[in-house]
């Protein structure tokens, strides 16, 4: 226990010893009544009264009997309620754990954050009443440490562990423990856990259950050739795919059986070393297909209910990137049809709490196929709370206290249509891979919403009798709306993003009236969203948003492949305007901002006799294959400027430009007639860095378009002593021979010993960083002198891996 | 209570006062009438005509030499001069019209740019060769350009940063650049003082430095050398052929990679121009306490209240039109307040307090010919502002003492000599802005070259000679029998009495245009106002050295 620094001790302490959870709670119920009118549930009877810890497990299902309310009785018994938890622990980080103690927040229950040593500061941490360090930055000496975790609910009192998604969030392992400790793990019981988390157990319970799913072997002969007799029989192309796996780690398409070895070998290696074990399952590949997936929620008396689809289909990577709900195009009846399917396979493993039925809807067929169940709140939960109206949080909370669900499936709303943006720390032109480092800069758009909007409760027409046809439900899209906006982010300015963790920075979620109505709103907020110091997919986003093949709704998850030309345009040269008003930025930033005001500093840039300060700034792109340009600023009276952009196009002159900066990062002036106010972020190199040709070993500029919306990067060439310093530092034999961490990373392997001859190129030491590999390579040929990194370590950025003895190259 | 709030304080009282305060100036003029437009014509003209040779000067040796330069590798003169300062910040330029006209070939600005500016965050002299002109060689103009800098630096207390490039000075002037008092060598004499009195002394080579040109850097407190460009010795390799017989090339006898690893001749080695200037800025962030410090004015600066462009319309062109220095002032002084001091008495001089971009100064103005009681007022006033600690701007309009049996009875010879020694033994700065005329003793009682204000400015319209062209017309009748010699001397010294031909002499200055007096005078009361370290307005100027305890300065080991 001593191990575990904690913030807030006593006050901790003192509640923990105050909290038996179901002794304190008597006196709130009746004072809350949440669901007014629209809520339901009568079925008081069936309730499973044991309040044993492990009581999600004790609860007798009857499967297949989905016990809707009916319209008659909607009156919540708030008698029966049983009282939420005073005290809640959130195993996780990011804008998860914020998202959690919102609501947890709103309720007014406790919350306890853990944390790693580098999260110390993070929103997460401040949001929490009580926050206490686990461990260092590497996941599993911290947030999946099952043992501080459950040390501190008992330190703090905690009565019940929200995971988040990833982390634990699907390890059944931690759900039973967490059982033995008497505590409430808010999630499904552990044995939906079990069942759902093998691939291949999960689609035999499904096909017993009546839930289709995709042609394919499921078994567990891993012979290579009866492997491919199976592929053989399921029919090219076919996909390979982990067992065990998820997002995208140790899968492999499968296009004619010659292949298929080779590809067969590589999934089961990456499976291996990702996940543990190496085996693999293999089934149809569907060559357009969507990825549709449905929202479930079930409660401890056996009641299920969907909370409508959701349509993941764009993804890169095999990771979602942008989600929808409800799916576009979907006709009430497939709906109802995917619904009840969901409904059917959450009951199939008696499942509790929410969780998404994922589905692979072929485009051609409009067949639908079963892929796997996620036994946790996801990622992309709040396009659904968009569209119900619904905090998915709360309901856990209530399920998780053993409370029925708290609406009947007829009294879901089904309104409007929302979008969820991921936006990551990527470089989506790089084949959308992972960035990291600080935000240095970060100005989000205001968000209208905290939680999803409250909705109209469906109408009396809508609200079928029968517990089948209240899936069939089409979308509202008449009700009287107006148009949202949420952010879920779980970072400021100055945090590190994707460094140790994933790198997605923060949520967009929207929702209007109809599917048009939220792409603007999407499109809106992604504009305004503004990042700077690590790539991000942002542009990327707006890109998708506003192409036509994703506005008419035309997904399927090859939709960046398909569409991959009008989705990444070639990178125009900035305008004129542009580079006036980088070039301005930087005059107006150096003006002299002293302590002492004398004329020498309040008198910029004066010149006597009719001599004009003029000041040359070079200015290029991050290609530094294309010629800088050059734009002459000449200081007219104060707060004016001539302008004379000087690009391969041609001469471009601005007169007489009125321009300031209104704050340190937005330039205001007024080009053509036009007023313009542009944010404009500098991002100054790490002063370490020798300078060199490369863009990150000079001063950015991130220009943030206010009549585009687009980001542009400009940088400011260094001068050339500069590079003749830099270059003799990087071309010296010593520094040729010293390896080091270009960034945070994992040692995966070293590849030489001390005293070892090396020959240029070859590889010494293997890093993995952000789910990447990357060789480190010798760059001339040498002994090794030192080996400074050990095979599993974590090295910073920057720590001297190996260090070469370079042969001096003899020369003729 | 702190002292920010009682400046705030003092503010705020000072504000609430400032309401309606009957030291405002009015404004009388009327910029319609036909006289104001036509004066105002004269004066743009005269005005553009000083901007376009003031242009022509700053082309320095003109586009040939400036390619040849490039070709180089090298940077332009003034494009080093660019880097050097702050970006975004004053540069009070010296002289630029110096040795125009002098020379039968040209010399723009004597092939040397000098001026104030500030480099990491310190005001300094600065001082550029021009190599564009004559390989930067020194003409006498030039020489006298570069000790006027020094002068400048030595009374204000600024760190000197010499960018070099010469060939040293230009033979066939030898007689007029070598042997005296105020030549070559006093440039080094200069600078080993300087440096003794904590001023210090910083070089870049970015060329070459031959001969006595060599002991720039040798004589700098510190300095830097652009290798493969920059090149020191004493001799050049074909005078050492001559002398020694040996063959020796440039680099080999006095590169910078030699200086900097051998002769210990340079402190720091360059890759190229853009970096020794980047090491000069840093040289001079390191500073320290050397070189003093700006002090802020104690008054928050307020521009005035009439347009300055309306100075070309009040003053014009031809000094025999008279008009009301209050009107100069009122587009001069914060806030075109003047507390003016004895208005009733002795009209022909303007005296009073006033604030110029937030620094208290005593204006000395003229507004016609000197009596005795103009000339008392004037003493008296100069003593107050020496008793407070207030520097003086004389603004000058003169045509010099009063004459005649009547004056002479009145004792103006004793009267006049009491504001003449006022004058120079203020014990303050003084600046000198001649807007008109400035003739005869005039010169001497308004503060003229001989008695060293700080700073003189002339504007394009002024003049400056021993007497008017009037009363010369009239002295010359009756001295001289030849009406021919006659109209020819007073053609020459009409000539010699312009702004254009004293300037190119630097027997100023520099000219400056009506509308930027305001920001240089207040630039020149900042550099007035700055805490250095040997002795601030009482310090010693005297030039001669012998054995006041200063000690040697920066030896280079």
């Amino acid at each position: 226990m001593h191990s575990i620094p904690a913030r807030r001790t006593a006050a901790a302490r003192t509640r923990a010893l105050a909290s038996p959870r179901f002794a304190t709670s008597i006196s709130k119920v009746g004072s809350r009544n949440i669901y007014s009118a629209t809520a339901v549930f009568s079925q008081a009877t069936q309730r499973n009264t044991t309040r044993s810890s492990n009581q999600y497990l004790a609860v007798e299902w009857s499967s297949g009997k989905r016990k809707f309310a009916t319209v008659s009785n909607n009156v919540v018994h708030n008698d029966d309620r049983k009282p939420h938890f005073d005290k809640i622990l959130i195993a996780n980080r990011g804008e998860i754990a914020c998202r959690v103690i919102r609501t947890a927040k709103k309720l007014g229950i406790k919350t306890v954050a853990v944390y790693s040593e580098v999260d110390g500061n993070s929103l997460h941490v401040q949001l929490a009443d009580e926050a206490y360090c686990i461990g260092p930055a590497p996941s599993a000496e911290s947030y999946l440490r099952m043992d501080k975790i459950i040390e501190v609910c008992k330190r703090s009192g905690a009565q019940a562990v929200h995971p988040g998604y990833g982390f634990l969030s699907e390890n059944a392992k931690f759900a039973e423990r967490l059982a033995q400790e008497g505590l409430v793990f808010i999630g499904p019981p552990a044995s939906a856990i079990v069942s759902m988390g093998s691939k291949s157990e999960s689609k035999l319970i499904m096909s017993d259950a009546g839930v289709p799913v995709v042609p394919g072997y499921h078994g567990s002969n891993q012979d290579p050739d009866f492997l491919l007799n199976e592929a053989k029989r399921i029919k090219f192309p076919v996909l390979i795919k982990a067992v065990h796996g998820g997002g995208g780690k140790g899968m492999r398409v499968v296009h004619s059986s010659s292949d298929f070895h080779e590809a067969l070998t590589s999934a089961q290696r990456e499976a291996l070393k990702s996940f543990g074990n190496a085996d693999v399952l293999v089934e149809k590949y569907i060559i357009r297909p969507r990825h549709v997936e449905v929202q479930v929620f079930a409660d401890t008396q056996g009641n299920c209910v969907s909370l409508w689809e959701r349509d993941c289909s764009v993804q890169r990577r095999n990771q979602k990137i942008i989600e929808e709900a409800p799916a576009p195009g979907l006709s009430k009846e497939m709906r109802a049809e995917l619904s009840k399917k969901a409904v059917d396979a959450a009951l199939a493993v008696k499942y509790v709490g929410a969780g998404t039925v994922e589905f692979i809807f072929d485009n051609d067929t409009e067949q639908f196929y079963f892929m796997e169940m996620n036994t946790r709140l996801q990622v992309e939960h709040p396009v659904t709370e968009m569209i119900t109206g619904l905090d998915l949080v709360e309901w856990q909370l209530e399920v998780a206290a053993g409370n029925p669900l708290p609406l009947s499936q007829s009294a879901i709303p089904l309104v409007g249509h929302a979008f969820e943006a991921r936006i990551y720390a990527e470089n989506p032109r790089n084949d959308f891979l992972p960035d990291s480092g600080p935000l240095l800069y970060l100005s989000t758009p205001i968000p209208t919403h905290t939680f999803a909007p409250s909705l109209p409760t469906p109408t009396e027409s809508s609200i079928s009798p029968s517990p089948d046809a209240a899936l069939e439900r089409s979308v509202d899209t008449s009700a009287k709306i107006e148009p949202s906006l949420r952010l879920e982010q779980g970072f400021g300015q100055g945090s590190q993003i994707g460094v140790f963790y994933d790198p997605m920075i923060a949520k967009l979620v929207v929702h209007g009236r109809d599917r048009t109505e939220a792409l603007r709103m999407l499109r809106r907020g992604l504009e305004e969203y503004k990042v700077v110091g690590v790539s991000t997919n942002v542009e990327f986003l707006r890109s998708l948003a506003g192409n036509e093949s994703f506005i008419e709704g035309d997904v399927e998850t090859g939709f960046i492949p398909k569409h991959h030309k009008d989705l990444f345009p070639p990178i125009s040269a900035p305008s004129p305007e542009l580079l006036a008003q980088a070039a301005l930025y930087v005059v107006l930033r150096d003006q002299p901002k002293p302590a002492k005001l004398t004329p020498w500093t309040t008198l910029p840039s004066r010149r006597f006799g009719g001599d004009v300060y003029d000041r040359l700034i070079t200015l290029q792109t991050e290609d530094s294959s294309i010629v800088p340009v050059s734009v002459h600023v000449r200081s007219l009276s104060s707060g004016f400027f001539d302008i004379t952009v000087e690009t391969p196009s041609g001469h471009h002159e601005f007169k007489s430009v009125p321009a300031n900066l209104s704050t340190p990062t937005t330039i205001s002036t007024t080009l053509n007639s036009t007023s313009l106010q542009t944010t404009i972020v500098s991002q100054p190199p790490p002063p370490s860095l020798p300078a060199s040709t490369s863009p990150n070993t000079m001063e950015r500029l991130h220009l943030f378009d206010s009549l585009t919306g687009h980001k542009t990067t400009l940088v400011i060439p260094s001068p050339k002593y500069l590079l003749s310093l830099g270059g003799d530092l990087l071309g010296s034999s010593q520094a040729k021979g010293v390896l080091k961490a270009p960034m945070p990373s994992v040692v995966v392997e070293v590849k030489v010993e001390v005293g070892e001859t090396v020959k240029r190129g070859q590889a010494v030491v293997v890093l993995e960083s952000m789910k990447t590999e990357t060789v480190i390579r010798a760059e001339a040929d040498g002994v090794v002198r030192v080996v400074g990194c050990v095979k599993g370590e974590m090295v910073e950025e920057g720590r001297v891996l190996a260090d070469i003895e370079v042969e001096i190259e003899e020369t003729n | 209570m702190r002292p920010a709030i009682q400046r705030a304080l003092k503010q705020s009282l000072f504000d609430i006062r400032r309401s309606y305060h009957a030291s405002v100036l009015p404004s009388l003029i009327s910029t319609s009438s036909p006289d104001f437009i036509s004066k105002a014509e004269a004066m743009d003209a005269l005005v553009a005509d000083f901007e376009a040779k003031a242009a022509t000067a700053r082309l320095g040796g003109g586009t040939k030499a400036a390619e040849r330069m490039r070709s180089k590798g090298k940077k332009l003169p003034r494009e080093r001069l660019a880097l050097l300062l702050d970006p975004h910040t004053p540069f009070l330029e010296l002289s630029q019209l110096a040795a125009h006209e002098v020379y039968s070939d040209s010399v723009p600005g004597a092939g040397i740019i000098t001026g104030i500016g500030r480099i990491s965050g310190r005001e300094c002299v600065v001082v550029v060769n021009d190599a564009t002109v004559k390989g930067g060689s020194y003409y006498p103009m030039t020489v006298k350009k570069h000790l006027r800098a020094q002068e400048i630096a030595r009374e204000h207390g600024l760190p000197c940063v010499y960018v070099v490039e010469s060939g040293g000075a230009a033979l066939p002037h030898q007689a007029n650049v070598f042997p005296d008092k105020e030549h070559f060598g006093r440039i080094f004499y200069n600078m080993a003082q300087m440096s003794a009195l904590g001023i210090p002394q910083i070089a870049i080579v970015h060329g070459i430095s031959v001969a006595g040109g060599a002991y720039v850097p040798a004589m700098a407190d510190e300095n830097i050398i652009v290798r493969e460009q920059g090149r020191i010795f004493l001799a050049g390799p074909p005078l050492v052929k001559a002398a020694t017989g040996e063959e020796v090339d440039e680099e080999t006898l006095g590169g910078g990679q030699m200086h900097s690893s051998e002769s210990g001749v340079t402190d720091h080695l360059a890759r190229d121009d853009e970096h020794a200037i980047a090491i000069a800025r840093g040289i001079v962030n390191d500073l320290g306490k050397a070189g003093g410090r700006e002090v802020p004015p104690p008054a928050t600066p307020e521009a005035p209240l009439y347009p300055a462009h309306e100075l070309h319309g009040i003053v014009g062109t031809d000094l025999r039109q008279a008009f009301d220095m209050r009107d100069v002032i009122a587009r001069i002084v914060d806030g075109s307040r003047f507390r003016e001091f004895k208005k009733e008495y002795g009209s022909t001089i303007v005296t009073g307090f006033a604030n110029i971009h937030g620094y208290p100064v005593g204006i000395v103005a003229n507004n016609g010919i000197l009596f005795s009681q103009s000339a008392l007022k004037a003493t008296h006033f100069m003593e107050l502002c020496s008793q407070r600690q207030i520097p003086l701007l004389f603004l000058v309009n003169v045509t010099g003492y009063m004459v005649g049996s009547k004056a002479e009875k009145g004792g103006i010879a004793k009267d006049g000599a009491k504001m003449v020694r006022a004058v120079a033994c203020a014990d303050v700065p003084k600046l000198t802005v001649i807007v008109g005329g400035s003739y005869g003793a005039g010169n001497y009682g308004m503060c003229g070259r001989a008695y060293s204000p700080r700073f003189l400015w002339m504007w394009p319209n002024a003049k400056v000679s021993v007497m008017g062209p009037g009363q010369l017309s009239q002295v010359m009748a009756t001295v001289s029998k030849d009406p021919t010699k006659h109209s020819t001397l007073k053609d020459e010294i009409e000539k010699q009495s312009t702004a254009l031909y004293a300037s190119a002499r630097l027997w100023d200055d520099g000219i400056i245009k009506p509308t930027d007096t305001r920001d240089t005078v207040g630039l020149a009361l900042a550099l007035a106002a700055r805490e250095h370290s040997h002795g601030g307005y009482g310090g010693r100027t005297q030039t001669t050295w012998d054995g006041d305890s200063k000690g040697f300065g920066v030896f280079r080991m």
